[in-house]
């Protein structure tokens, strides 16, 4: 009875004080000179903006992943009480004393120090015994918990940790791809695995259909649906919490921005909701690119030749403004009657309807006829009409064509329709080129009217923003009219699944200038650790932190690779020819190792050769963490199959510690530069730079 | 035509179970043979000479196919096996290589442009028995080899495609050739090194090396013969009963057939190609010096200039690298918020005035053109300026990031008229020279280092943005690798005080040409990149036939041609992909559950699995990498793997019948649904084709969006512009 009692006790504890242990030395690691230095270090510069701006609920758009990542960060500022208000403006500046830099640090060295428990407990799971590990958490836990199910599962199907470990799963995968789009990588790969689980278990002819059918509902639930609704609710989270306006307002469609607090929805509220003849609006395009802008028209004309020898209509010019102005404004004319006013009823347009834009402040027509655009030569030119008393007759008949309707018969809205202006005469559709005019044209947006309209492109899309109903007759009134800011209330509430489908697209289709960054460098340079990235300097000494992998660590991961591979491609080959190396059991358990440790490597390596954006050190530090997995797996192969006796294997055991040593000795040589204490000379630093490519800071004297 | 009704026979399964659709008598497969052909050439020739003008990228490849005629040297980023046959083709049919191609729309006026045309389209009716031949050899049943036929003859795509000078029909035709041997080398697995094996295995070498040859497109046939071969190797290591010799045996054959062979004709296209265009032409600037030399009206062939370099003297300096430019200078600024605003300098590809630099001592400004002064060289070590010829403005370089490599210099054109400050001086050094050696146009290897910084000028190779004229970057790098990068040598010389002397350039060897023409291909590929604000066609719209191409013609008078696939077929195909997928997933778990199957079904399934997953592949390896490209795309890029989804359908949909009919015996019955289903869909296709054939025969009048015309009620998407 005892004896029983005491036996699961003894087992658990053993493997706690390995667990303890290691987590402790991952904590002491990470944690070790946390608050140092009071400064701000290299990216923080870009994410504690948005910590800031959680505090104060801005809203923000963010393209280099999904919002759960900032949010778990904010969480740590909120937790410390951190108030937003510092200027996060440069690499080196000091914290205010209202900065709580522990907390806000403390999240992400937490879960990179519960990556070291996380990466044993993995390998426990795939049989193995030895440890060492350092890198990125949620990749890893995800990794487990599945690992955890899938083991599990041979026993208990169907039981409360069945399920504990099948919901951790999905839990952890949409974490990991809330965080960054990596993750979804390491998910696909889980996907396939389980996938590959679950075509084995089709071939079990023990399991009956009915419960085939429920395991595989299980895994849908576990590793499809909750991933899902998990990252909506993220979004969810994040749109809640940001609720005023911000500086990215720009990048989203009027509709999104007026369901902002402040901002354009401080203009926007309670404008008349239906467009109608006489209505005063301002256009805005759609795209937003290059920038956010209005059409726009002034008094001065196209010059009469262009510098290329071209000739112009000489009309007033038609553009696309990126500033708020009351040139902006036009209002919706019926060509059937003269009046500028809307009548009482007012009388809404409606798709397919043909109007005339009257500019408001020079009260011309907006026109397009066949003269070359400035810049877009293919293109016809968009002007406001002159009678100039030459064969040019007017041409300002335009048919509205409301793109996202629901019928044909659909009233043209404020904010939401977004609209084609088609040119009754010549079917060209009025379409922001995209280039900036020279001089003459203030470098203001070029606006064509494109004959060969392809499709239905942003560029040729306009939208309602600023509305009221007109009601001055005289253009002196009219003018004054003009000036005046819009008054009036109503709210458009956007459902949160169209605020999600912008943002997702926002984000996903945002691109930062592609530019280099002075610590860039290629997918190639990552597997030799060519690269490093200096995080801080401090401002008088030499102290300096610095991002650089442990040499002896990265060395061993990429021989593990190789190793694992060459042994794996020869085992192969054998076995095709019916000769068995090594008994099945460790066969299989050779090939899930890899699966899971190279697999992950592959799938968090390969696709940054594919990616077109400016790729950092720090990218590969999830592909990282699994080849340093790696290294492991083949050391106790090697010592369980290959060291067959007793010299070989107590040599082996020798080169284990080391090996062991020399990664300590690595450590202990680089922790100047990883913890920016103490400051090192010159010559120490020069002694540092192993490799040339290192830059390492060197101040001149 | 009616798909043919078959004689049952017994299957080997015994008696009792119900007869299966076998191959059908022996007379008429020749006969289907025929008729499938001669629909196909009927099709393709059918208003062959119409339109008379340049269409399309005519204005491309017949101008190439001229230069091969005229022998003149040109660049393009496509190997040259296509323009060599095009060539080929208007030499042998008499064309003389006069026409210029200037643009679509050129009246061809008295020149004889069927040879090239008629050889294009020979070609292109060639896929329709090739594919119509593999499909019969994967799924052994004639009407499904016959639907993919008509599929094929009568899809506009293809016809439009096929009956111009294009690229496109040579490289689909090698494309074809090659699945179509590898599927008849398949087949006769049974009999290895018999002869019909030897023949389809070398056959199949031979057509990669015509794939790759036309475009690089051809990669991914030679990607998916490589699959078929390495799960051949797989499965022949797995035979026991075949001894280590024999496997190696094997394994030598296909090394042989599929990769010495290939490279082989593969080089020795590039020789011929060589050869033949030995006169200096447009292409000239885009490759090394040395290469230069060897064009017959080149400047540099057979060169008569001044050996070494004095002051004074007017140069241009050519980048080492595979593919650089000449340094380059313009007016033109910087843009704001890019460096310094000073003059650009970049490395720009093509000769041209603005490549041309004057050589200056770093302290004196005299008039060195002056006849009266001495001649003095430069040496190796000396202190230089660079002056640029038109704009007056010297070679600078300062501490300010480079536009887009930003570890390294800007470098600039400074100062007013030659004058400038002290960070445009150079120290000027031949790679393996000691100080005071004299340095010599063409051979010496020099680098120019910034005396102000240290850094040395280099051309990044990469593309500036619009601002730059999408010229190639050149910075100052302060790391002193030596790299091809950082040398650039003289290849102009100009200099009126010195005598001019016959200089012999290294010749390079045919290997550092091949190398070198590649390195240009490629860098000419990637730098195919879209405009800002351009629309252009996104891999998606492909499938669902979203968006054709004007071929000839915009208003209503002109003869207008419209690459576009025949929306009923392209859309059969599509949704014939989504049932395949449905009945692999359904055979595969079926036959993992080891659900019991007749004999009938286990061989169909087989031939759903296997035939349909080789033709599944091919189509994902020539279709999804399309999506991870940078440059630009188009919709023809598509039909080579819409030849694969169009055998996919025949087969599927052969299958499928078949399923369904061994659940609807008796037999009878079972046959009437088979034969009924296929003649639909063959008449469904015969329909639409008559509906859209002027998309490719011409269409003169209306426009589309006109009622009156006759294509008016065919404008099923509004994305269709004919």
């Amino acid at each position: 009875m005892l004896g029983f009692l005491k036996e699961p006790v003894v087992v658990t504890a053993e493997i706690n004080v390995n667990l303890v242990a290691l987590t402790v030395m991952g904590l002491i690691t990470r944690l070790w000179g946390l608050c140092y230095p009071r400064a701000v270090v290299f990216d923080e510069v870009y994410y504690g903006q948005f910590v800031s701006l959680y505090m104060k609920r801005i809203f923000f758009v963010d393209d280099s992943g999904p919002p759960f990542g900032h949010m778990l960060l904010a969480l740590g500022g909120y937790l410390g009480g951190f108030d937003g208000n510092f200027l996060w403006n440069r690499i080196g500046a000091e914290y205010t004393m209202n900065v709580p830099v522990w907390s806000l640090r403390l999240l992400p060295a937490l879960a990179g120090a519960l990556c070291v428990p996380l990466a044993y407990q993995i390998l426990v799971e795939l049989h193995f015994s030895h440890c060492a590990a350092l890198g990125a958490a949620l990749l890893i836990l995800l990794v487990l918990s599945y690992l955890k199910f899938y083991n599990l599962q041979r026993h208990r199907s169907f039981s409360g940790r069945w399920w504990f470990w099948l919901m951790l799963t999905g839990v952890a995968c949409s974490c990991a791809v809330g965080v960054k789009y990596m993750g979804l990588f390491t998910y696909m790969l889980l996907l396939a695995i389980a996938g590959l689980h679950f075509w084995h278990m089709i071939g079990d002819q023990t399991l009956s259909n009915v419960s085939l059918l429920c395991h595989f509902l299980a895994r849908g639930l576990a590793l499809l649906l909750i991933p899902v609704v998990m990252y909506l609710s993220f979004f969810y989270v994040h749109l809640a919490l940001l609720y005023c306006s911000g500086p990215h307002d720009q990048i989203m469609t009027s509709a999104f921005q007026a369901s902002l607090e402040g901002g354009l929805a401080r203009i926007t509220q309670g404008q008349p909701l239906e467009v109608a003849y006489g209505s005063q609006i301002t256009l805005r395009n759609v795209l937003g690119k290059p920038m956010q802008c209005w059409l726009h028209s002034h008094t001065n004309t196209y010059p009469i030749r262009y510098e290329n020898g071209r000739g112009s209509s000489h009309q007033q010019q038609v553009t696309c403004y990126p500033f708020k102005d009351v040139n902006n404004w036009w209002i919706v004319k019926d060509p059937g009657m003269q009046q500028l006013v809307v009548s009482n009823p007012p009388r809404p347009v409606r798709h397919g309807h043909i109007v005339q834009l009257v500019h408001g402040i020079t009260t011309r027509y907006l026109n397009t006829h066949d003269v070359a655009a400035p810049l877009s030569p293919h293109s016809q030119e968009v002007s406001c009409y002159i009678d100039y008393n030459i064969s040019m007759p007017a041409q300002n008949l335009w048919r509205v064509e409301i793109v996202n309707r629901e019928s044909d018969t659909d009233v043209w809205k404020t904010i939401l329709s977004e609209v084609r202006f088609v040119h009754v005469n010549t079917s060209a559709v009025l379409k922001l080129s995209g280039a900036s005019l020279p001089e003459w044209g203030y470098r203001q947006l070029e606006v064509v009217g494109e004959k060969l309209s392809k499709g239905y492109h942003q560029s040729m899309l306009w939208n309602v923003e600023e509305h009221r109903y007109g009601k001055s007759q005289e253009q002196k009134e009219r003018e004054v009219e003009l000036h005046s800011p819009t008054q009036m209330d109503i709210s458009k509430n956007l459902s949160f699944m169209a605020k999600f489908t912008e943002l997702q697209w926002k984000i996903l289709t945002l691109k930062n200038e592609d530019t280099e960054h002075k610590y860039s460098s290629s997918a190639l340079d990552w597997i030799t650790m060519d690269t490093n990235i200096a995080y801080w300097l401090h401002p008088t000494s030499g102290a300096q932190i610095h991002l650089l992998g442990n040499v002896v660590t990265w060395a061993s991961a990429n021989a593990a690779a190789l190793v694992y591979t060459c042994l794996s491609l020869w085992y192969l080959i054998r076995r095709r020819r019916r000769i068995y190396d090594i008994p099945e059991d460790s066969w299989q358990l050779w090939v899930s190792a890899g699966g899971v440790c190279g697999g992950g490597w592959v799938v968090n390596y390969l696709p940054f050769f594919l990616m077109e954006k400016t790729l950092f050190l720090y990218h590969y530090l999830p592909a990282l963490t699994f080849q340093i997995l790696l290294i492991p797996v083949v050391l106790q192969h090697l010592g369980d199959h290959l060291c067959r006796s007793v010299l070989l294997k107590s040599m082996f055991s020798a080169l284990i510690v080391a090996w062991f040593s020399s990664v300590y000795f690595v450590y202990c040589t680089f922790s100047p530069v990883t913890y920016g204490q103490p400051a090192l000379s010159m010559t120490e630093l020069k002694d540092l730079r192993w490799k040339d490519s290192w830059n390492i800071l060197i101040r001149k004297q | 035509m009616p798909p043919r009704q078959r004689e049952p026979r017994r299957g080997p399964g015994g008696p009792g179970r119900p007869g299966r659709p076998t191959a059908p008598p022996v007379a008429a497969r020749p006969a289907a043979l025929a008729l499938v052909t001669l629909l196909s050439f009927a099709s393709r020739f059918h208003r062959l000479p119409e339109p008379p003008h340049v269409c399309w990228d005519e204005t491309h490849f017949g101008k190439m196919g001229s230069y091969y005629i005229n022998r003149t040297f040109f660049f393009d980023v496509h190997p040259p096996l296509g323009k060599m046959l095009i060539g080929l083709a208007g030499y042998l049919s008499g064309y003389d290589g006069t026409f210029p191609f200037q643009k679509p729309g050129d009246r061809y006026e008295q020149h004889n442009y069927m040879g090239m045309r008629g050889f294009c389209a020979f070609l292109g009716s060639c896929l329709v028995p090739f594919a119509y031949l593999t499909v019969l050899e994967l799924s052994k049943s004639l009407p499904a080899a016959l639907l993919t036929a008509f599929i094929l003859i009568f899809d506009t795509g293809c016809i439009t495609l096929s009956q111009y000078i294009l690229l496109d029909p040579i490289l689909m035709f090698f494309l074809m050739g090659a699945v179509l041997s590898m599927v008849k080398c398949n087949s006769c697995a049974d009999r290895p090194f018999s002869a019909s094996w030897w023949f389809w295995l070398s056959l199949t070498g031979v057509n990669l090396a015509g794939a790759m040859g036309v475009k690089f497109v051809g990669l991914f046939v030679v990607l998916l013969v490589g699959l078929n071969t390495i799960y051949d190797l797989w499965d022949l290591l797995g035979n026991l009963s075949l001894s280590l010799v024999m496997f190696g045996k094997h394994l030598l054959a296909r090394v042989l057939c599929l990769i010495v062979l290939p490279l082989a004709l593969y080089t020795a296209m590039f020789a011929v190609h060589f050869a033949v265009l030995n006169k200096s032409g447009p292409g000239d600037g885009f490759f090394s010096s040395a290469f230069q030399s060897q064009l017959i009206g080149n400047n540099l062939h057979n060169v008569s200039i001044p050996e070494h370099l004095a002051y004074g003297s007017v140069i241009t300096m050519k980048n080492l690298r595979m593919a650089g430019g000449y340094l380059h200078s313009h007016w033109h600024l910087y843009p704001e918020g890019i460096g310094a605003r000073q003059q650009q300098v970049t490395a720009y590809l093509h000769k041209d005035l603005n490549n041309l630099w004057i050589i200056k001592k770093h302290d004196s400004d005299t008039d060195l053109s002056d006849p009266l002064s001495p001649v003095e060289f430069v040496r190796h070590g000396d202190i230089i300026r660079l002056e640029h010829k038109e704009t007056s403005r010297n070679l600078h370089s300062h501490q300010h990031e480079a536009p887009l490599t930003r570890k390294h210099f800007q470098v600039t054109g400074y100062g007013i008229n030659g004058t400038g400050d002290s960070n445009d001086f150079w120290r000027i050094e031949v790679v393996g020279r000691k100080t005071g050696k004299l340095i010599k146009v063409l051979r010496s290897q020099i680098r120019l280092i910034h005396v102000a910084t240290g850094c040395i000028l280099g051309s990044s190779g990469k593309t500036l943005p619009k601002w730059g004229w999408e010229q190639v970057e050149v910075t100052c790098t302060p790391y002193l690798k030596e790299t091809p990068n950082s040398l650039w040598n003289f290849e102009d010389h100009i200099n009126p005080k010195l005598p001019n002397i016959s200089l012999d350039v290294l010749k390079p060897s045919f290997a550092e040409i091949l190398l070198e023409s590649h390195m240009v291909m490629i860098r000419g590929n990637s730098g195919l990149k879209p405009k800002d604000n351009e629309v252009t066609s996104k891999p998606w719209h492909w499938p669902i036939n979203y968006q054709g191409l004007r071929f000839s013609g915009v208003n209503e008078t002109d003869y207008r041609v419209y690459l576009l696939g025949n929306p009923v077929i392209w859309w059969l195909n599509l949704v014939t992909m989504g049932l395949y997928f449905l009945i692999t997933v359904c055979t595969a778990v079926a036959l993992k559950r080891g659900v019991q199957l007749t004999y009938e079904l286990k061989e169909l399934s087989g031939v759903v699995l296997r035939g349909g997953g080789q033709i599944t592949l091919g189509w994902l390896l020539h279709y999804l990498p399309f999506f991870m490209m940078g440059r630009v795309l188009y919709f023809h890029h598509y039909f080579p793997a819409m030849l694969f989804s169009s055998m996919l359908t025949g087969i599927t949909w052969d299958s499928l019948l078949k399923f369904c009919a061994g659940f609807l015996s008796p037999s009878t019955t079972a046959r009437k649904v088979y034969g009924g289903v296929f003649l639909a869909l063959v008449l469904l296709i015969l329909y639409s084709f008559y509906l859209f054939h002027p998309l490719s025969y011409g269409m003169i009048g209306p426009m589309a969006s006109d009622p009156s015309s006759p294509m008016a009620g065919l404008r099923w998407m509004d994305s269709w512009e004919f």
